[in-house]
């Protein structure tokens, strides 16, 4: 079976997704970033899971689906907060807390 | 068709011991009535909630003491869900830890005009995620514990919704959170793929085989110990902490600068015990680093604060640095190594606590947490002065308290491994402790010898909920020290194939 070609995929997509989170300046963006990570972990779950014909990687990956929706759920709000309060979602301008 | 799939599926439905999940679905079914109790009472409900939130806590004790009677360990799901002795000491520290922060909300939620059946409503769930943690041995179930844990914790943080310090606070919790989950999962991916199974006893099995680990076995080790660095704020992932501390409402701060990382510390042990004891090589010298830096640093940024918020958060990370250390000499001292660090957590828990509601009692009067403000505190409130100078005493590591007994575990527990690196960390505690001693001291000093900054002498009222949440953590701290058998006697073992095998 083709393991390492899903890996290295895996692998892209995680490294995009760290550059995305710690590069992009708009809180909107960074959101995807992450949500590119979590894909990256799905595509290594259910290939492994594939590769060992194990259906654990697979609960594993549901898993994951559901619960990073209640967190971008969650993400969106505190997002959608921050524009109420300032007008923006440049993360650069929260720069209240600082020392 | 689902006719059809539940014929062709052999499905064999897992036995399920109630007694074992009684605090999880106890504590579940309060946290759905505190939520509906607004809906269904309105304004009648929403002020017993805080009771309904305590009590709550405390009848899931029940359950927990009924567990520890019996004394019989208890696995479930094929693994993945154990109660042991050391689950329910964690359960235990959980559960008065969440009542503690109960009591430091109530007065402040009623007189802050926030959504309070929500706040304990969400409080409980997250307090469900960290009781569910105690007995996660699955890399499934510890993830979503962590989650359950989590999620409710970000909106906490960011409970002012009109104030632009809680937003940013939340913002920057929940922003370092995901990611620092985010690289744990994918660490977690890589275990499972090394190893074939999510239980964290199979991983064991089958990454301690090898003389040298697989690559996939080192990045994973690698990231999921990352990932919980971050939630437990040490060096060099602690930078969301103190921003957080300070503006979250402050007894959200308690929460997560107590329980939170207690979870975090669960988890890590979790999976350090269980999960790949036999890869010491891979991960002694990551934590021997972690611990070192963190308690450095922290210590060396709480120097020049000025506000006692971030200098308690910049101290939870040296705080950290310590638990830390017993575990980067945990092959060779095992059972030590888990000792210390729970002794440590459950001390920290009552110390910790403390301080932060003498943070919430004066900030009643001053309306700030500046360390200057806490200046002739002596003059007006003797009894917050004094159980502030144990606290502080405490968190320095002065006998007879609390935290002298828990440093002097985690030495003996780094001494005892007897090899080089061990000894070195020995040092760094010890230095850090001094360091430590000098910014602790200066706090109390100012409280007993300096004046009043502006003159206002008038007393502070402390409300009931504050002074029994002040009574039980100056109670626990005091009792830790003198008497050690306390948290020391409690036999912490990790059930299941714990310690390697």
């Amino acid at each position: 079976m083709l393991l390492n070609q899903f890996l290295l995929l895996s692998a892209v997509l995680f490294c995009l997704g760290v550059y995305g989170v710690l590069a992009r300046k708009n809180g909107m963006l960074v959101l995807m970033s992450v949500e590119l990570i979590l894909n990256a972990v799905n595509i290594n779950l259910v290939a492994f899971g594939a590769f060992r014909t194990d259906v654990g990687g697979s609960v594993f990956a549901l898993f994951t689906i559901a619960v990073a929706a209640a967190e971008v759920g969650i993400g969106l709000a505190i997002v959608l907060l921050m524009y109420r309060n300032r007008r923006s979602i440049d993360l650069t301008q929260a720069d209240l807390l600082k020392g | 068709m689902l006719a059809q799939l539940a014929q062709e599926v052999d499905f064999v439905r897992p036995a399920i011991d109630w007694h074992a999940v009684a605090p999880e679905l106890t504590l579940l079914a309060f946290g759905a009535l505190v939520t509906v109790m607004d809906i269904v009472w309105l304004e009648r409900g929403r002020r017993l909630t805080s009771s309904v939130a305590s009590i709550a806590l405390l009848v899931t004790m029940i359950p927990i003491i009924t567990l520890a009677l019996d004394g019989e360990d208890r696995v479930m799901f094929g693994g993945a869900f154990v109660v042991d002795n050391y689950a329910l000491v964690m359960k235990a520290m959980f559960l008065l830890a969440g009542y503690v922060v109960v009591l430091l909300s109530t007065n402040y939620v009623a007189e802050g005009d926030y959504w309070e059946n929500e706040y304990y409503g969400l409080l409980l769930s997250s307090i469900l995620g960290m009781v569910l943690m105690a007995s996660a041995r699955d890399l499934i179930t510890v993830f979503v514990a962590l989650e359950l844990l989590s999620i409710p914790a970000y909106m906490l943080a960011t409970w002012r919704k009109r104030d632009l310090k809680s937003n940013e606070a939340g913002l920057k919790y929940y922003l370092m959170g995901v990611f620092a989950s985010a690289i744990m999962l994918y660490g977690m991916s890589l275990l499972y793929g090394g190893a074939g199974s999510t239980l964290l006893t199979d991983i064991n099995d089958a990454v301690s085989v090898d003389d040298s680990p697989s690559a996939i076995v080192v990045m994973g080790v690698i990231f999921v110990i990352i990932g919980f660095a971050f939630k437990v704020s040490a060096f060099p992932f602690h930078t969301w902490a103190p921003d957080t501390y300070e503006g979250a409402p402050t007894p959200v701060t308690a929460f997560l600068s107590v329980a939170s990382k207690a979870a975090g510390f669960v988890a890590l042990l979790n999976l350090l015990f269980v999960g790949f004891f036999g890869r010491d090589d891979v991960y002694e010298p990551l934590i021997w680093i972690l611990a070192a830096a963190s308690m450095t640093v922290g210590n060396l940024i709480a120097l020049r604060q000025t506000n006692l918020v971030r200098m308690l958060a910049y101290s939870g990370v040296a705080q950290a640095g310590y638990m830390l250390a017993p575990l980067a000499v945990a092959s060779d001292v095992g059972d030590a190594a888990l000792t210390a660090t729970v002794t440590y957590l459950l001390v920290y828990a009552a110390m910790n606590l403390g301080a932060f509601a003498i943070v919430l009692a004066v900030a009643r009067k001053t309306r700030s947490a500046e360390i200057d403000s806490f200046k002739g505190l002596f003059g007006y409130a003797p009894g917050l002065t004094i159980a502030m100078t144990v606290f502080l005493f405490s968190l320095a590591g002065i006998p007879p308290l609390g935290g002298w007994w828990a440093k002097f575990r985690v030495m003996e527990a780094v001494i005892e491994a007897e090899s080089a690196s061990g000894v070195v960390l020995g040092v760094f505690v010890a230095v850090n402790s001094v360091i430590a001693l000098y910014y602790y001291a200066r706090i109390g000093l100012g409280m007993w010898a300096e004046d009043a900054p502006d003159g206002d002498t008038t007393p502070i009222r402390v409300p009931a909920s504050l002074a029994s949440a002040l009574a039980i953590t100056v109670a626990l701290t005091i009792a830790f020290g003198v008497y050690p058998p306390l948290v020391s006697e409690f036999d912490v073992t990790l059930l299941a194939g714990g310690l390697g095998g």
